[in-house]
């Protein structure tokens, strides 16, 4: 079974991630970063996972996670990302994007860098210097880009003051998450349902391509790019519906997966393995989708929180006559052949899981009732 | 609190009978005084134990919280370390070993226990008048105490640190087999000698005296009244509710006292800044006014970020709660405009189904459109989709927008009959008549008719329903050149139709038009 260890924290967690290992290391993920939110003072924190090798003795403490150290955050953390080793960037609900810079020889945090008026709002209505919460951020070493409430696009670049490219008004409603495609070009989701791709070599204000369903406009809160296949993104929305979309085909969904009962908030491919699929929700859960086509046909569970669900889903597109070989197996969800396992991770229901990450066997998840949870074996 | 809570399970709820009472006490004793052991770790791990300075007051603590086998131990380091006493401590161990007690497995009755009970305290009496222990004071007074001397006792005053301690000890040694009606009784005395008239109670004892009499009522009114939070008074309400043990006598509002406390704990959640998810738990559990209660807080929540307005709008709708959410999202959509953000607005009054203020959304583009001739946030209002059908002026909008795309791809038929079917179907407000009207020149002035008889008929109905209904302007000054410029149009608008009128009878007369 897997062993799931959880901390309680006393704030409520709004993002974890795994700080990147050095590619080529064969290190495991060993330390992470959480954000809290809806405190009075609100912390960026970094967490240590403990020595790999003391994982078999008597397991509870020492593979519990702790705290290395901790920085205060103006505004809730609305999102998280490793910039590099050392560096973090946090977007923040006052509109404000800060970078902070890990020490590690005297494990200490401290600001780096920040923009502060980011995001804001402008309008006939709104004060002067109305902020906007900045509602996702996604880095690619030197370049930064976030995304806001305000419908506005920003790239920045480290070092730089100010920002290098700003697309104002860029959606008439809010920006949920934001993803790289190719290095130029970044995906955008937001609350009328439309997957937006815009390309920063273009001039201009306009996308160079708009996807959405011709369904209900539900908002799209979370976007995830599949490692390998760059044309292959996964889309959670506000009715737990998991959707897989071919931005070289057409402006419709591939497969529509229903999932959680609630808005889910994040969506991760596996990095080194793609056919797996992890998603939080706000119904408590966090599931882990296990779409590789070699599994025989398995009729047990293998941990007793599990909940092998049945899925369903339709497939929109027609992919008769394209090699299976080439398609990656999260295009070609056939109900008849391919079954996707669905696993629950967590033991037990608890509120929202807000945040999860995945890096190797490890995850890491951050939940509305105050604790984290990390496993050290994913694929056991 | 702790040491309450653990009180009112040992009285309340295991409802102890009395010779297990006393045990249930010790044990309670002995978890809430804890320096014991840190003090016995320190004697023990030192070379000689019996030449530490805390010997005798460890014996002692052990002699008074009832722990006689340990005690026993440490008197057989004495016996060793200093022969002389060796005996009188091999004595003093033997009767502690003969202490007779109430074992778990309860196969003595209690009248046996009370009988081998009084036989083992005289006993000690006896030994304590053929002065056996006269050499040694620290021994004599462990007699003493085992005797149960209340004069001996009340020496220990520092070592027992509580009149509680002092109570079970009290009846460890003078009345192991206590009833639980009479411990209030011994609770009171002991309280009285213990402050032996020098300070008053404090709340806490008021509360653990309050216990002692059974009187739960009282205890809850004294936690209420002591203790910062509801925290602790919610739970225990709720805990001997489910217990069965509160007659709900209600309060006049109606509800029964559990419900009173675990809203009031619940509304102290709501007033904290993260902790408003967890009240809201606890409001599910109230069944009277718990929901009335929910509904009124969860609109006053401050909503930062659009994230947590999609919490609490996902905990209402689970709970079925219409009007929060359509509070809420109007609110949220009231912001959004404010804020020039006329796609968030839009969504919000989809999430809402509020028909009324996608009205108003659409109000706001249109206005847009009339000011500046375009229209902003293309991209919302192509892609609208069945949402469209939310509210008339919505489809409107839609529609308008699709006329337009129509007229730019040059699909003229297309984009005649869609302005005709605009302005027949009555969906278009009053005030954009004019603009569609003026909008059907162009077509009208083409080269090849692209409207039938039939429909310029149609269109100079609505245009005279329009010219006829049109508002007086009472105001001189600039009403008088809109008037002019309008009256202009209008008449632009009837050649141009008359025209048209004429090349369609004719076009239709002909032989390829039929």
């Amino acid at each position: 079974m897997e062993e799931i260890y959880a901390k309680f924290v006393s704030q409520k967690i709004s993002k974890t991630r795994w700080r990147p290992v050095p590619p080529g290391s064969l290190q495991t993920a060993d330390t992470f970063a959480a954000g809290s939110w809806d405190n009075e003072e609100n912390y960026v924190s970094l967490w240590s996972i403990g020595d790999f090798g003391n994982l078999d003795s008597d397991g509870g403490f020492e593979g519990d996670h702790q705290l290395l150290c901790d920085i205060r955050h103006h505004g809730d953390v609305m999102d998280l990302q490793f910039f590099d080793q050392e560096r973090i960037v946090a977007a923040s609900s006052t509109g404000c994007v800060t970078v902070f810079l890990h020490h590690p020889n005297n494990q200490t945090l401290s600001v780096s860098q920040q923009w502060t008026a980011a995001h804001y709002h402008t309008g006939p209505g709104s004060p002067s210097c109305g902020s906007a919460p900045c509602t996702g951020v996604v880095c690619s070493n030197p370049e930064i880009v976030t995304v806001g409430e305000d419908g506005r696009i920003n790239l920045f670049r480290a070092d730089h003051k100010e920002a290098v490219r700003t697309i104002d008004n860029a959606d008439s409603s809010t920006l949920h998450a934001v993803t790289f495609l190719r290095t130029p070009e970044i995906l955008t989701v937001n609350s009328i349902g439309q997957l937006k791709i815009w390309d920063f070599r273009k001039q201009g204000n306009e996308p160079s391509q708009i996807l959405s369903l011709t369904g209900d406009r539900v908002p799209l809160h979370c976007v995830d790019r599949h490692p390998n296949q760059q044309h292959v993104v996964a889309t959670g929305g506000q009715d737990g519906m998991l959707s897989i979309w071919d931005v070289r085909q057409g402006t419709m969904p591939v497969s529509l997966l229903k999932a959680h009962e609630a808005e889910m908030w994040e969506v991760h491919f596996h990095p080194s393995n793609p056919d797996h699929l992890f998603t939080c929700s706000e119904d408590g859960s966090l599931w882990h989708w296990d779409a590789s086509t070699d599994v025989p046909e398995k009729s047990s569970l293998f941990n007793q929180g599990g909940r092998n669900s049945t899925f369903l889903s339709h497939s929109i597109s027609n992919q008769a006559g394209v090699h299976q070989s080439l398609i990656s197996s999260w295009l070609s969800t056939d109900p008849a052949k391919d079954r996707i396992e669905i696993t629950s991770l967590l033991p037990s229901r608890t509120l929202s899981v807000n945040s999860l990450d995945v890096l190797g066997p490890c995850l890491v998840c951050g939940t509305d009732s105050e604790a984290i949870y990390v496993t050290r074996q994913l694929f056991s | 609190m702790e040491l309450i809570w653990n009180l009112c399970e040992i009285l309340f709820i295991e409802v102890a009978p009395a010779g297990a009472l006393l045990l249930h006490l010790l044990d309670w004793v002995r978890l809430h005084v804890c320096e014991v052991d840190s003090l016995l770790a320190d004697v023990l791990g030192s070379e000689n134990p019996s030449k530490h300075d805390s010997f005798w007051k460890l014996v002692t603590i052990l002699v008074l919280q009832g722990r006689l086998d340990e005690a026993r131990q440490m008197l057989s380091k004495e016996a060793d370390a200093s022969p002389s006493s060796a005996g009188m401590c091999r004595i003093l161990g033997d009767l502690m070993r003969t202490m007779p007690v109430l074992s778990p497995g309860n196969t003595q009755t209690l009248t046996e226990l009370e009988l081998k009970w009084q036989h083992w305290h005289e006993e000690c009496e006896r030994h304590l008048q053929d002065s056996t222990f006269a050499s040694s004071p620290h021994l004599e007074s462990l007699c003493k105490i085992m005797l149960g001397d209340e004069a001996a006792l009340l020496e220990q005053k520092e070592l027992l640190n509580n009149w509680y301690h002092f109570l079970v000890t009290r009846l460890l040694y003078s009345h192991p087999t206590v009833k639980p009606i009479d411990l209030h009784l011994y609770a009171q005395s002991s309280l009285d000698l213990f402050l032996g008239g020098e300070s008053s109670p404090e709340p806490l004892d008021n509360i653990l005296l309050a216990a002692f009499e059974f009187d739960i009522h009282q205890v809850i009114k004294e936690c209420s009244i002591a203790l910062s939070n509801w925290w602790f008074v919610a739970h225990l309400t709720d805990l001997l509710d489910h217990c069965k043990l509160l007659q709900s006598h209600n309060l006049y509002f109606g509800s029964n006292m559990r419900e009173f406390l675990l809203l009031e704990y619940a509304s102290g959640l709501f007033a904290h800044h993260s902790l408003w998810q967890l009240g809201v738990d606890y409001f599910d559990y109230c069944p009277e006014l718990g929901r009335v209660s929910l509904e009124l807080h969860i609109e006053r929540i401050p909503l930062s970020t659009e994230q947590k307005a999609l919490k609490v709008l996902r905990i209402c709708e689970q709970r079925q709660m219409t009007e929060q959410v359509r509070s809420i999202c109007k609110i949220l959509a009231m912001n959004a405009v404010r804020n020039n953000r006329l796609g968030s607005a839009l969504s919000w009054s989809i999430r809402a189904k509020d028909a009324a203020f996608a009205t108003l959304v659409s109000d706001r583009f249109l206005k847009d459109y009339c000011e500046r001739g375009s229209f902003s946030d293309l991209d919302l209002i192509d892609n609208l989709g069945p949402a469209m059908m939310l509210s008339d002026r919505l489809t409107f909008l839609g529609k308008y927008r699709e006329f337009h795309r129509f007229y730019g791809e040059k699909r003229l038929t297309d984009a005649a009959s869609l302005l005709l079917s605009l302005m027949t179907s009555q969906i278009a407000p009053r005030s954009f008549w004019v603009i569609l009207l003026i909008d059907a020149l162009p077509l009208l002035e083409e080269k090849e008719v692209v409207f039938s008889a039939e429909q310029t008929y149609e269109l100079m109905r609505c245009l005279e329903d329009f010219a006829s209904r049109r508002p007086v302007w009472r105001e001189p000054g600039v009403q008088r050149i809109q008037e002019d410029v309008e009256n202009t149009k209008l008449e632009m608008l009837r050649l141009a139709l008359a025209r048209n009128l004429g090349r369609a009878i004719i076009k239709e007369g002909s032989l390829e038009g039929s």
